[in-house]
């Protein structure tokens, strides 16, 4: 007896789940593109400063930014499941740095055959035509721009280098690093391999992890065994940092000449110091932009951009020196990603 | 009745020892720069941060349980003392004290969690190894932290030993090791750590109060973790938000190669540091030799599993 | 025989864990100078009584009493330090330490003086010499007190956990089914030890389903059944077969003669 007086209530609440229902399906109609960002980290600053820019991409473009990462750089499963995610939820471009340039293939084959445009950032899949395009930096490139400052800034006294690099086989490193060779004068790998080019010239070469204390311990290592050196090649700033402070423990640091990749803040800053000699920058936030940019376009015109494209590195020096391009601090600072 | 006191120490805890030896004679011969007392002296530096984790660690592992958050809650210690001092100003000592102490709270909170809640070790301090992390990035904003007084690095400097060159921390670092082990193998406290890793049940029927060895194990663990945060705040000059990620495995390495059982009650501490040593003669000697570090990570692998099997064998021989 | 007198008594003991009722009103009365065996059947009540005087558990009702006094123990360590030692069935030895270490877990011996009390180191040779010197009373034939328990037989091991009991124990000792799992001659060798226990004057409890060593070294027989005492009996009077009807319940408790009664 006492279940009819319910029904009434029960239908007009059925009728207005109806209309919320209807109402966010209608809005999600009205095509707000969706587009997801994965990173290899949650933290590094370098793609922190990439979601924020895809995120302010994003809002100016009415479009919807997901994103997600995995646990640590080299964690594809988390890559992996983060996409899926992404794309249950409706996202029709996916912007990646894959943390396993060979593993993460077979996720994004799957996520293209859906239909999804998926771009890499920062670093290619390998092969590189496994994404339907590269926002990247040229980072053979970048190692170019420092080899030939430090070839420059070295002058008259001999070329004894001491090379810090990654670790073994990772394409990002081998390209700075061959680079750097390439910019020196002296011979070197071209950008395809994975190869660490050697030369008489290079008295040391250590691997740093791209981290402070383990490239303070390489180039410790190093300086055993060659303590007259006058050039360092470093992966990354933490590694200069490292560096710097072992050359300084040894009291070697004037007359050594420094350089890096990376152009965040904090490295920035260093070269200002007079920690690094000189820098590429990188710029993850344009790398994000255009990025959520060609999001946009897929969505509304269905066209994909396709191939490799240059989001540009420039050199920044406390000091120019002759023959070589370069911005200074206050440029770089401006310009530089991470905290001011 | 023969009351023959203890013979030589079985081939097991001989093993890292024999193994640093035949590293550092290797690569004696193979190089020219290696054998010399400045070479020396810095590698010991370069170990000290991850050997002073190693006591914690070989505390908790003699318990049978083990620690994957000891590199994590380092980097949140280097965090919180370095940023005390360059942000608020707190006078150096202070500061240290602070970051030991948040250290060893979570150590009190791993110990808290394995025995009352009576979590697995490994589940518990993957869940700390997380947290830690987390916090470290979120207090520090994942910046370095520069621009520290003389005295806060202080146990980085070195003076001269002959040829050598010995950094104050490396001293440090021994006493605390010799420290360790005469705790371990001269009093009842120490003892019953051992008791509690080999049977925790005996140790409860006979009345020592296992809980309490316990967590006093985690949370001193803490406090030697503590410590390697200002050594390594003394080494790289800052404090470093991303430090700490591998120590956690470099730490276990090291206790594995000095000979401690994974399944508690057995190893000698003085080991460990041994252990951490000839990880460091690897990577120094075989840099100077020019070899790829790919290399050093095979050979460490190949010491891990002779020093595991040594370990087995000398046991069931002695039976 | 002239009636020794009591060590330990217990009267109307009762244990209940939710439902089941493991002690219901039991007695229990251990006579100076003796080896007294308790046994029973499964769920007859024999671990939750001996749990009951060694500490282990507290009853919820009835009185316990040491050497005439009435006790409550709230954990083992009271029993401990009121003299009652157990020896349990799972030995409660650290393998990987020594025998000297093992006798002394837990309650170790510690230098004098500065050495002792500040920095509290052990003394280690006192602990050797002492371990020494109460194995070789009880005649306990290990060579060495610095090997590894692990190193030793199972008797050997089992002799280890027995001396440790009786070591320390200054009223009772307690062992609970100390011939388990060993083969003939290590049975022989720790029945040999519980006998030499009780000849030093220390009375023994024995919890055991071993008839056969029951009856060789019990001076009585404690029956224990449905959560009380059936019936104490003497080993050299009733015979074997006559003993397990009892604990089964085949042999009701009246229909004992009076003889095989102790």
């Amino acid at each position: 007896m006492t279940r009819f007086p319910a029904a009434p209530t029960a239908a007009r609440l059925a009728a207005l789940a109806a209309a919320l229902a209807a109402s966010a399906f209608a809005a999600q109609a009205a095509d707000e593109p969706v587009i997801g960002l994965i990173t290899k980290t949650e933290t590094n600053p370098f793609f922190v400063k990439m979601k924020e820019g895809a995120a302010e991409a994003a809002k100016a473009k009415g479009a919807k930014l997901l994103t997600g990462a995995g646990k640590t750089d080299g964690d594809n499963a988390g890559q992996v499941t983060a996409m899926e995610n992404m794309i249950a939820g409706g996202a029709k471009t996916i912007l990646i740095t894959p943390s396993d340039s060979k593993a993460i293939l077979p996720a994004i084959k799957k996520a293209r055959d859906k239909g999804v445009m998926v771009i890499a950032l920062d670093s290619p899949t390998d092969p590189a035509d496994g994404t339907d395009a590269l926002f990247a930096t040229d980072n053979y490139k970048a190692g170019v721009l420092i080899g030939q400052y430090a070839k420059a800034a070295l002058g008259a006294k001999p070329a004894k280098i001491v090379m810090l690099d990654l670790f073994p086989g990772h394409p990002v490193g081998a390209q700075r690093h061959n680079g750097f060779l390439k910019g020196f004068g002296l011979p070197a790998p071209d950008a395809k391999t994975n190869e660490l080019g050697k030369d008489a010239a290079i008295v040391c070469m250590a691997d740093s992890f791209g981290d402070r204390a383990k490239g303070q311990t390489a180039m410790e290592n190093c300086l055993q065994k060659a303590p007259d050196v006058t050039v360092v090649y470093t992966i990354n700033e933490p590694a200069a940092a490292g560096a710097y402070n072992a050359l300084k423990k040894a009291g070697k640091e004037k007359g050594v000449v420094i350089v890096s990749v990376d152009g965040g803040c904090e490295g920035v800053a260093n070269v200002g110091k007079g920690v690094i000699t000189a820098t590429s920058q990188q710029y993850p936030l344009k790398m994000a932009a255009m990025g959520v940019e060609a999001g946009v376009d897929y969505a509304k015109t269905g066209k994909k951009v396709s191939g490799y494209t240059d989001t540009g590195v420039t050199l920044i020096a406390a000091n120019a020196v002759a023959g070589v391009e370069s911005k200074d601090v206050k440029t770089g600072t401006e310009l530089c990603w991470g905290k001011k | 009745m023969d009351t023959s006191k203890s013979k030589l120490p079985p081939i097991g805890q001989l093993g890292p020892f024999i193994a640093l030896f035949i590293a550092c004679a290797f690569f004696a011969i193979t190089t020219d720069h290696f054998f010399s007392g400045g070479n020396l002296s810095l590698i010991l530096q370069q170990v000290m941060v991850v050997g002073v984790i190693a006591i914690g660690q070989t505390l908790i592992i003699l318990t049978a349980g083990i620690d994957l958050s000891c590199g994590m809650v380092m980097a949140l210690g280097s965090i919180v003392m370095t940023k005390l001092v360059a942000d608020m100003g707190v006078p150096v000592p202070i500061a240290v004290l602070a970051g030991i102490g948040v250290t060893a709270l979570f150590g009190l909170l791993n110990g808290l969690l394995v025995t009352r809640i009576k979590l697995p070790p490994f589940i518990v301090t993957l869940g700390t190894f997380n947290i830690a992390f987390a916090i470290t990035q979120l207090y520090s904003g994942a910046q370095t932290v520069t621009e520290l007084p003389d005295s806060m690095t202080w146990l980085g400097n070195t003076f001269a030993l002959g040829s050598a060159q010995v950094s104050y921390g490396v001293v440090l670092m021994i006493a605390l090791y010799l420290g360790a082990w005469f705790w371990l193998r001269e009093t009842g406290a120490g003892r019953h750590v051992y008791a509690v890793g080999n049977n925790p049940e005996a140790t409860r029927l006979v009345g020592i109060p296992t809980e309490r060895v316990l967590l006093g194990v985690y949370v001193l663990a803490g406090v030697f973790y503590g410590i390697a945060s200002l050594l390594a705040v003394a080494r790289t000059g800052v404090g470093d938000p991303n430090a700490g990620q591998t120590e956690n495995l470099d730490a276990i390495t090291a206790v594995v190669l000095g000979g401690t059982s994974l399944f508690g009650g057995r190893g000698v501490i003085l080991g460990s540091l041994a252990g951490a040593v000839v990880v460091g003669v690897l990577r120094n000697g075989l840099t100077l030799m020019g070899v790829s570090s790919v290399y050093q990570v095979l050979v460490t692998g190949i010491l891990v599993i002779l020093a595991v099997t040594v370990d087995q064998l000398s046991r069931k021989a002695s039976r | 025989m002239a009636t020794q007198p009591l060590v330990m008594q217990a009267k109307g003991l009762v244990k209940r864990y939710g439902q089941v009722t493991a002690l219901d009103g039991a007695d229990f009365e251990l006579r100076a100078g003796e080896i007294l065996a308790v046994i029973g059947d499964n769920g007859a009540g024999k671990s939750s009584l001996i749990k009951a005087l060694s500490g282990a558990t507290i009853p919820d009702e009835g009185e316990i009493q040491l050497d005439g006094r009435t006790i409550r123990f709230k954990n083992p360590m009271d029993a401990r330090r009121a003299g009652i030692e157990c020896c349990y069935q799972d030995l409660a030895v650290a393998p990987a330490m020594t025998i000297t270490e093992n006798l002394f877990l837990g309650r170790e011996m510690r230098r004098d003086g500065f050495l002792g009390n500040v920095l509290r180191m052990l003394d280690k040779k006192k602990m050797l010499e002492t371990a020494v010197a109460r194995m070789a009373d009880l005649k306990v034939g290990i060579r060495s007190m610095t090997q590894a328990v692990e190193t030793l037989s199972g008797g050997q091991r089992q002799c280890v956990a027995v001396a440790r009991a009786a070591a320390f124990a200054e009223h009772v000792v307690i062992l609970d089914e100390p011939t388990a799992a060993l083969g003939v001659k290590e049975g022989n060798m720790v029945l040999e030890l519980i006998r030499r226990v009780r000849d030093k004057g220390l009375p023994v409890i024995l919890i055991s389903h071993n008839m056969p060593h029951v009856f060789e070294i019990a001076d009585r027989i404690h029956v224990a059944r449905l959560g009380k005492r059936a019936a104490i009996l003497n080993p050299k009077k009733i015979s074997m077969s006559d003993t397990v009807a009892v604990m089964t319940g085949a042999m009701p408790p009246e229909q004992i003669p009076a003889e095989c009664l102790a």
